[in-house]
């Protein structure tokens, strides 16, 4: 099965029920099943008791349909969706703390304005930055910190969500 | 009424029509025994081992359809009951177990037999709960019997501590609804999914039929049968559909996969279109999938939408209940008759007589099956533990009514045979319940005789006793040349001695001419009775399609000269 298709990064949104335990479901469930989790966020939804999840898999087609309906079969998870197709945004913030000297200090300040990025805490030998934005950012970012010396990173993990429409529901596996 | 959270858990098994539960009391959960006291409508069943409460549970569930119930205490008692647990989740059984659990207060700290329950059994059920709060034991129980028992089955666990089951009491109200936004049941599948798949079965030349264990559970072996007949196209069982269609229906081709019948598994080669219906072409059935029915378009019904292209690719899947679409499909179906497809199929049959025993001096264990279900004529439940016996009982044993072939497949759960033919035949009194059992899986639960002898379970224990692991004798036998590590009795005990000890019946039966009288005779006898069939050694069973091989490496017994 799935031999013939691409092996790629899917986007998956879940909505659950914010209870105890559902976080261990669900990774139990990908561990158990042989999954792959390249990034997981949790957080609270806009409906009181309910919890949004994103998702970020690796697998081809058949391995990522196959985690989708693992996934809602799951009794505390509401819907699942695979919005990798669909006009989404994305954001990961991360923090990023790096190795600085009287030299060194000027140009990262200059890297960290053109990525937009914030510095947020400064002492004498190192520097924490926090950068929002898609992944690729973010990564862009690190590898022109990386001469430096990254002493730290701490990434949260991608959440995403679907441009425009009225209706916040996903018409994917529900 | 204001109730203690353990009444709260019998008003709740009463409303939910749960009158037998099988358990074993320990601290944590006594105050649901205290409170079992005052409902006599509640009978509870004591075993010997907590194993044996969830297999008993199980063999209940399967037989009647019902939720079975178990009760066990915190830590190792909860932990007891896991292999039961776990054989019902593979098998789609519908099972509430409950669990006592420590004190509130004493919850992550390594108490006094504190085992995290819900943790071990994560994997293993279909959802499981920890109850916190007095208040929410009626809801946990109402919500644990709906999901066990409806869309796919499976087992559910409520762990509740021992203060929420015996502290401070609250009003009890049977919650009307249940609490599941997350949860739906699939009912009937999209009318135009379900047209193309009448399509493909009104074209195909060379349909097969895979019933499962879905058709069973969902009542739709008439519509099954309906949809075989209209058509004429032959109907394979899994193991755990043995009894969706009737032994002697002239469609019926028996089980394929490994151990199934050499024409079932080459009718499924040739086959141009597979209707798997509430199946899951688990590997036991298709062998090395990139060679399972390799001409044949795949029409796959099941409740579960997680199992449709799971393991094979579906031209059609369908996803709902299995008796609600056999519905919506057969009035799409046209009459049909496939004669030349059906002709063929009688003469593999006749070239792969896998269905035949040959005759023998020595006691064969298929000849002992045989002779057994001409005795019983296919009626009453057949109930088997894991291994040889297992498949020769698949093989061999005849049905005539649906859900009497009670076995643990998915799992393959050696000790069942005892526990789970218990609960069968105390779900089902009028049956007569056949225990076919292997040596090594009878010493397993045998422990659990003395609850059938005290709950008055009818069962007829029929031993094969071949004085080894027999599978696994016969794997060494084929695979590690003859290397007999590990799988041979030298000690059995003597079983009729057992028997004896039991205060029941024993009877053992050496030859070939006392197999019917010793099956007639146990019959007769009131109460359980254990025959000890002391059958061939080394008899392999065929045909065999080895782990991860195809039908093409099928190995056969020469077809017999002289049967019986
Ligand atoms: C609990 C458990 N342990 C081990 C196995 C592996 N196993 C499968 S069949 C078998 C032999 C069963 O022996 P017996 O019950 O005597 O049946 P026989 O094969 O001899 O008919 C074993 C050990 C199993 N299925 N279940
Ligand atoms: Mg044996």
């Amino acid at each position: 099965m799935g031999q013939n298709n691409r092996a790629e990064q899917h986007t998956l949104i879940a909505l659950v029920e914010d209870k105890p335990g559902v976080l261990t479901r669900v990774a139990s469930m990908f561990r158990r099943r042989g999954f792959n989790i390249a990034s997981l966020a949790v957080g609270n939804s806009e409906q009181a008791g309910l919890s949004r999840m994103t998702f970020v898999v690796n697998g081809d087609d058949y391995t990522v349909s196959q985690v989708a309906k693992q996934l809602d079969k799951l009794i505390d998870v509401i819907e699942v969706a695979d919005i990798t197709n669909e006009p989404i945004v994305t954001r990961e913030l991360a923090l990023i703390k790096v190795k600085t000297t009287q030299i060194t200090r000027g140009e990262i300040i200059q890297i960290v304005n053109l990525f937009r990025a914030n510095i947020i805490d400064v002492s004498s030998e190192s520097m924490v930055i926090e950068i929002t934005g898609e992944q690729e950012k973010t990564n862009a970012l690190y590898g022109l910190l990386s001469p430096f010396g990254i002493i730290e990173m701490h990434r949260t993990g991608v959440v995403a969500m679907v441009r425009g429409r009225a209706n916040g529901h996903h018409n994917g596996h529900s | 009424m204001e109730l203690t959270g353990a009444e709260i858990v019998c008003e709740s098994l009463l409303k939910e029509g749960a009158n037998i539960v099988f358990g074993l009391p320990g601290g944590a959960v006594l105050p649901l025994y205290g409170a079992l006291s005052s409902y006599p409508d509640i009978r509870h069943i004591l075993v010997r081992h907590e194993q044996a409460a969830a297999m008993a549970a199980d063999g209940f569930a399967r037989a009647t359809g019902k939720v079975g119930v178990c009760v066990a205490t915190s830590g190792p008692g909860a932990t007891n009951l896991v292999t039961g647990i776990a054989a019902a989740q593979m098998d789609s059984v519908p099972m509430v177990a409950i669990t006592g659990q420590v004190p509130r207060a004493a919850i992550g700290r390594d108490a006094f037999q504190e085992t995290d329950v819900t943790g071990v059994t994560l994997p293993i059920t279909k959802h499981n709960m920890l109850v916190m709060d007095v208040k929410d034991v009626a809801q946990a129980i109402h919500d644990a019997f709906h999901i066990a028992r409806t869309g796919r089955p499976g087992p559910v666990l409520v762990d509740i501590p021992r203060d929420v089951l015996l502290g401070e009491k609250t009003e009890y109200i049977w919650p009307t609804e249940t609490k599941l936004p997350g949860y739906r049941i699939p009912g009937e599948a999209p009318d135009s999914q379900v047209a193309a798949a009448a399509e493909l079965i009104n074209k195909a030349e060379r349909p097969i039929i895979i019933s499962g264990h879905g058709v069973l559970i969902s009542h739709a072996y008439g519509l099954m049968t309906e949809l075989a007949e209209k058509a004429q196209i032959p109907v394979i069982t899994t193991l755990l559909g043995i009894s969706s269609i009737p032994s002697n229906h002239e469609l019926n081709l028996g089980m394929s996969g490994m151990h199934g019948m050499a024409y079932a598994n080459l009718a499924i080669d040739e086959a141009d279109l597979i209707i798997g219906l509430g199946m899951r072409f688990d590997d036991r059935v298709t062998g090395r999938i990139s060679d399972f029915a390799p001409n044949a378009k795949i029409v796959h019904v099941d409740i579960d939408a997680s199992e449709v292209d799971k393991n094979v690719k579906t031209t059609v899947g369908l996803v709902g209940d299995l008796k609600a679409v056999l519905g919506q499909m057969l009035p799409k179906i046209e009459a049909n008759v496939h004669i030349d497809w059906l002709r063929h199929i009688d003469e593999m049959k006749a070239q792969h007589p896998s269905h035949l025993v040959r005759k023998s001096d020595e006691l064969l264990p298929q000849y002992v099956l045989q002779r057994l279900t001409e005795v019983t004529q296919g009626r009453g439940i057949v109930v088997t533990g894991v291994g040889q016996h297992q498949m020769w009982a698949a093989q061999h044993c005849r049905f005539t009514e649906p859900n009497t072939f009670i076995t643990s497949g998915g799992l393959g759960t050696m000790g069942f045979e005892v526990p789970a033919a218990l609960g069968a035949q105390l779900g089902c009194p009028d049956s007569v319940v056949w225990s076919v059992c292997g040596d090594g899986g009878f010493q397993m639960t045998m422990c659990d005789i003395a609850t059938a002898v005290e709950s008055g379970a009818d069962v007829k224990f029929a031993i094969l006793n071949n004085t080894s692991l027999g599978m696994v004798h016969q794997l060494q036998d084929i695979f590690f040349e003859k290397d007999f590590v590990a799988s041979e009795y030298t000690a059995n005990p003597d079983f009729v001695k057992i028997a004896e000890a039991y205060g029941i019946r024993g009877i053992r039966v050496t030859r070939n001419d006392e197999v019917v009288d010793a099956v007639q005779q146990a019959m007769e006898t009131a109460g359980p009775v254990i025959v000890d069939f002391m059958v061939k050694q080394d008899e392999i069973v065929f045909p065999f399609i080895p782990s991860g091989q195809s039908v093409k490496e099928m190995l056969e017994e020469p077809a017999p000269t002289e049967t019986v």
